[in-house]
């Protein structure tokens, strides 16, 4: 089961103190939805704000991702740029 | 997609060839946003509020509307929709739709001087001025605030009155606080608990504008049916077409929009402020409506990058070990939530490999401009803070400040301080060259000091469109999404040359309209060359495979028995017959004959950019009675990735360093007692001149990204993040003063001198 | 108020044009002679993205009225080529990416011209002050500065 971290504080308003989960989800969206559940109105949250970091490799709107068992996952702010 | 291992066998990429766009813009061809005319087109300008803050009590246009000549006047109560939905998600980043309608046009209150109230079209640009002029605005008048910390102080003149913030417990009454964020690793405090040496120091950025020299200008043209076309400089023609369906609640199949040559960004083109007003008169009036800003318009009304204070701690071991390090910053928002307040606490400690960190920001409304994104949005504020206490911290260790950064460095498998682990990065090799750069060793004069500091910027992929069409002739066209500010289009070309291995003149690449290719995200966050670039090193693969199948038609053998080689089909091997290569023109001629016309779009969401990392080198020498400094010598080390275009690649980190440099000797916004922006044209904002300069030397690390097919990062963030202390800390060497706050101007030197506190 | 007809060359060629009182030279060059190399990035005077020669001398245009180009020479980016045949100042700009966006570039051209025309050998110093005047945001002038000096050499022929 992936251990995923949230990185930041922006979540703290549905998930509170604890920053780590371990969920049942083999996509990002699976992530997503599974969070959801849990915490209703963090998936929209995730949906409009967090970039998804697997292994390191950070990744932004990509629903598609697959989630190794092994992997390290963090939930961190979207980036933009200049 | 494979990554190219072998970088010996390249032979477009890398080179220097001279831009396709080039000629057109030696010779004065290339049409600017402001360059192009219709027949008809009304003169749009925009009537802009004189207080800081005020609500709007009444606007009459009537006597403006009864000028002749007048066409059109537009206010938001009148023509604009009220946008009540929020936060959602627009390309890149997260994006406030209400927030953004609320600083196109104001509608209840006016939140900053220079805040759009109404604007009018005329026949001539005398007349729209005697326009605006007519219109009668009743303002009541209230209490403003401009700095940051007086914003967050209890009593402050509140800008919203339903201003939510995220990220923290709700303050039970009004607040200019839009957001808290933190990011912790380990335990900070125990870490600082356990150092030898402890630094600590509060530091000041103020608002810095992007100072592109082409100011925003549009020309749209709405037909009855709805039918939208606009000619208009961004960073993103997809991102007006989205912003203004947004805001005038029109379908996007109905905008077309035509990217212009952009006369600089940074950042500061990804939003609109023009575009939606141009439409919206032009709709009303039943003509194109060309609208230009003026350089007050751009530096009192468009985006600034915020100005922040912060205070850092670092604390580390004898050895030079950091233990801990804590970072706690509020950065000016402007009139409406959305300072990049974020990636400055996620850039703050990127380059160190620490096992306790905090970092924590506040994103702070005032009466300013809304700010926009510039180059690494947030990381250089932030940056400057930590790399001033590194240098601090060196200094107390009796250290080799790049020492000290090569012992705590960030490498592959450093879980950063914003949560995830590093893959393949080369900030190390950024650190050894710079150490072995003969400018780290050389001699210093009197009154001369030498600084060094680091940076860091994710970027990132996302969004981008493609094609690849092969011409009947063997030539090759390349479109792609990706507005071209710094020449994309000569490396878009080279990528598409490099695959289908034809000559990189053989390829002619455009930038497309909203019309002729896929969506692409904006061009910024050091994106285009990693991810259109993906996309059309992807659609020139598709191609050559369609080219392989092709010749294997031609030749009546199996596609499997073709392989591509130096732009020609060949047998992949002795079974497959003895045939001659066969050259693309030749394929490309029988194209009607094997299947019709040879192209491909590839439209993806790229993935897997890599991080990017720098490091400067800055002497500088200080006139001790008048407190000028000037840069004697410069270098600004960089990983890459893999250079496309090694001279465009040098000019981000050359145009980035001084962009940095600017910031930190003379860029500012002043503002008067009554809240009004006291230095809007460049003679009192003053960007840095060439005489203000010496050479700037860009050393290239490639550490390939192994994400991209040619290794490719992204390059034009992370030169403007080490300037600002790489400064300090130089004229701390020279003058033995720590300088808190920028811009680091002579009258502070002065003082700072004097005072023997800086 | 009646249009006022003024009489000038323009890149070597006779122009006339009826411009207000108040119109700016550039703003004839741009809008009645269609002439939009030259840019406005200012309308003051400090960036040089304006500039043009009038009876050979480098000015910004936006500083300069329509009505006082009467009878004088203009020259601008569009006149720099001759004909399909580059300047060696187009030419380096182009060989050492001496551009990014490109909107500085006519002004910095035709400044350079100028100072080329009045001091064929000048240093780094010389020409980093003579180019004081024009503003580039993208490049940090490296380049700038390489093509000016690399271009001087070549026109002075010391690249035979």
């Amino acid at each position: 089961m992936p251990k995923v971290s949230i990185s930041g504080s922006s979540c703290r308003q549905f998930i509170g103190e604890q920053t780590e989960f371990e969920v049942e989800a083999t996509s990002f969206r699976r992530l997503i939805r599974e969070l959801d559940s849990r915490f209703p109105g963090l998936g929209e949250h995730i949906d409009e704000t967090m970039a998804i970091a697997i292994d390191g490799e950070i990744h932004q709107d990509a629903y598609g991702l697959q989630l190794p068992a092994d992997s390290e996952i963090f939930l961190i702010p979207k980036i933009g740029g200049g | 997609m494979n990554f190219v291992a072998n970088f010996s066998d390249l032979k477009v990429v890398g080179t220097r060839p001279v831009r396709p766009d080039g000629i057109d813009k030696v010779t004065g061809k290339a049409m600017f946003g402001a360059d192009l005319s219709m027949a008809g087109t009304l003169t749009g300008k925009v009537l802009r509020s004189p207080h800081a803050h005020a609500r709007i009590v009444s606007i009459d246009a009537s006597k403006a509307l009864a000028l002749p000549g007048v066409k059109a006047v537009v206010t938001a109560a009148g023509d604009f929709p009220e946008i009540s939905s929020e936060e959602a998600a627009a390309g890149e980043s997260p994006v406030n739709f209400r927030h953004m309608a609320h600083n196109v046009l104001a509608r209840d209150k006016v939140l900053y001087e220079g805040h759009a109230v109404a604007a009018v079209a005329a026949t001539t640009s005398a007349i729209a001025d005697a326009a605006m002029a007519l219109i009668d605005v009743t303002y009541e008048v209230l209490p403003f605030v401009i700095d940051v910390e007086a914003a967050m102080a209890d009593g402050a003149p509140i800008l919203h009155d339903d201003l939510v913030p995220s990220g923290m417990a709700a303050p039970g009454k009004p607040t200019n606080i839009a957001k808290r964020v933190e990011f912790k690793l380990g335990d900070a405090e125990a870490g600082l608990a356990e150092a030898d040496v402890v630094v600590e120091g509060r530091y000041e950025t103020t608002a810095v504008h992007q100072g592109y020299i082409e100011p925003h200008a549009v020309i749209a043209s709405v037909n009855p049916d709805g039918q939208t076309q606009i000619f208009a400089s961004s960073q993103g023609q997809f991102m007006i077409r989205q912003y203004v369906s947004k805001i005038l609640n029109m379908d996007i199949a109905n905008i077309r929009v035509t990217p212009a040559e952009i006369g600089g960004g940074f950042g500061g083109k990804t939003l609109v402020y023009l575009e939606p007003l141009a439409v919206a008169l032009s709709r009303k009036a039943g003509k194109p409506v060309k609208m230009v800003m003026t350089r007050d318009e751009v530096f009192r009304s468009s985006g600034p990058t915020s100005g922040g204070v912060m205070t850092v701690k670092i604390g580390a071991k004898k050895d030079g070990t950091i233990t801990g390090a804590t970072i706690d910053i509020a950065l000016q928002a402007g009139a409406f939530p959305g300072s990049p307040v974020a990636p400055a606490c996620m850039c703050a400690f990127a380059c160190y490999d620490l096992k306790n960190v905090r970092a924590s920001g506040y994103d702070v409304v005032s009466n300013r401009s809304k700010i926009a994104a510039y180059r690494a949005p947030g990381a250089p504020i932030s940056s400057f803070g930590v790399e001033s206490a590194m240098d601090e911290l060196a200094t107390k260790l009796g250290m080799d400040a790049l020492e000290l950064r090569q012992k705590n460095a960030a490498k592959a498998g450093t879980k950063a301080a914003y949560g995830p682990v590093f893959p393949e990065i080369g900030f190390e090799q950024v650190l050894d060259a710079a150490k072995s750069h003969p400018h780290w060793s050389a001699p210093l004069g009197p009154n001369q000091g030498r600084g060094v500091a680091t940076g860091f910027w994710f970027n990132i992929g996302g969004d981008s469109s493609a094609s690849v069409f092969v011409n009947e002739d063997g030539t090759i066209s390349v479109v792609s999404g990706s507005p071209d500010i710094g020449g994309s289009r000569a490396s878009m070309a080279m990528m598409a040359a490099e695959v289908l291995g034809v000559p990189y003149e053989k390829v002619r690449p455009i930038v497309g309209d909203t019309a002729q290719i896929g969506i692409t995200g904006m061009t910024g966050g050091s994106r285009v060359t990693f991810a259109t670039g993906m996309a059309t090193v992807q659609a020139a693969e598709k191609v050559v495979d369609e080219l392989k199948k092709r010749a294997a038609m031609i030749w009546d053998i199996s596609p499997e028995a073709v392989d591509w080689k130096d732009g020609e089909a060949v047998p992949a091997g002795a079974n497959a017959g003895g045939f001659d290569p066969m050259p693309l023109a030749a394929i490309a001629a029988k194209a009607g004959k094997t299947g019709g016309p040879i192209g491909s779009e590839v439209s993806i969401n790229a993935q897997g950019a890599g991080a990017g990392f720098g490091a400067h080198i800055c002497d500088v020498e200080v006139d001790q009675e008048t407190g000028h400094v000037k840069i004697l010598r410069y270098t600004a080390v960089q990983d890459v990735g893999k250079a496309i275009h090694p001279s465009y690649v040098e000019g981000q980190i050359q145009g980035g360093a001084v962009q940095g440099i600017g910031w930190a000797l003379n860029e500012e916004y002043l503002y008067d007692k009554n809240g009004r922006m006291d230095n809007s044209g460049f003679l009192d904002y003053r960007v840095p001149v060439a005489s203000d300069l010496p050479m700037i030397e860009a050393v290239l690390v490639e550490v390939p990204n192994k994400r991209h097919p040619f290794g490719v990062r992204g390059v034009g963030e992370v030169p403007i993040i080490p300037p600002l202390a790489a400064v300090a800390n130089a004229i701390k060497a020279a003058t033995g003063v720590r300088m808190h706050s920028l811009p680091m101007s002579p009258p502070k030197i002065v003082a700072a001198i004097e005072s023997g506190k800086g | 108020m009646s249009k006022i007809h003024v009489t000038t060359t323009v890149n070597g060629e006779p122009a006339e044009f009826l411009c207000e009182v108040q119109d700016s030279l550039l703003d004839v060059l741009r809008d009645q002679l269609h002439l939009t190399g030259s840019k406005e990035g200012c309308g003051s005077g400090d960036c040089g993205a304006c500039s043009i020669t009038l009876d050979g001398r480098l000015v910004c245009s936006c500083l300069v009225l329509g009505v006082e180009a009467e009878g004088k020479t203009i020259g601008t980016i569009e006149g720099l080529a001759n004909g399909d045949e580059l300047h060696p100042l187009q030419r380096k700009f182009l060989e050492h990416a001496a551009l990014q966006c490109g909107f500085c570039t006519p002004g910095l051209l035709v400044a350079t011209k100028a100072l080329l025309d009045a001091n064929p050998n000048p240093t780094e110093t010389e020409a980093r002050y003579w180019l004081a005047g024009n503003l580039c945001r993208c490049t940090g002038y490296d380049k700038i500065i390489r093509a000016v000096m690399d271009a001087a050499a070549e026109m002075r022929g010391e690249h035979a």
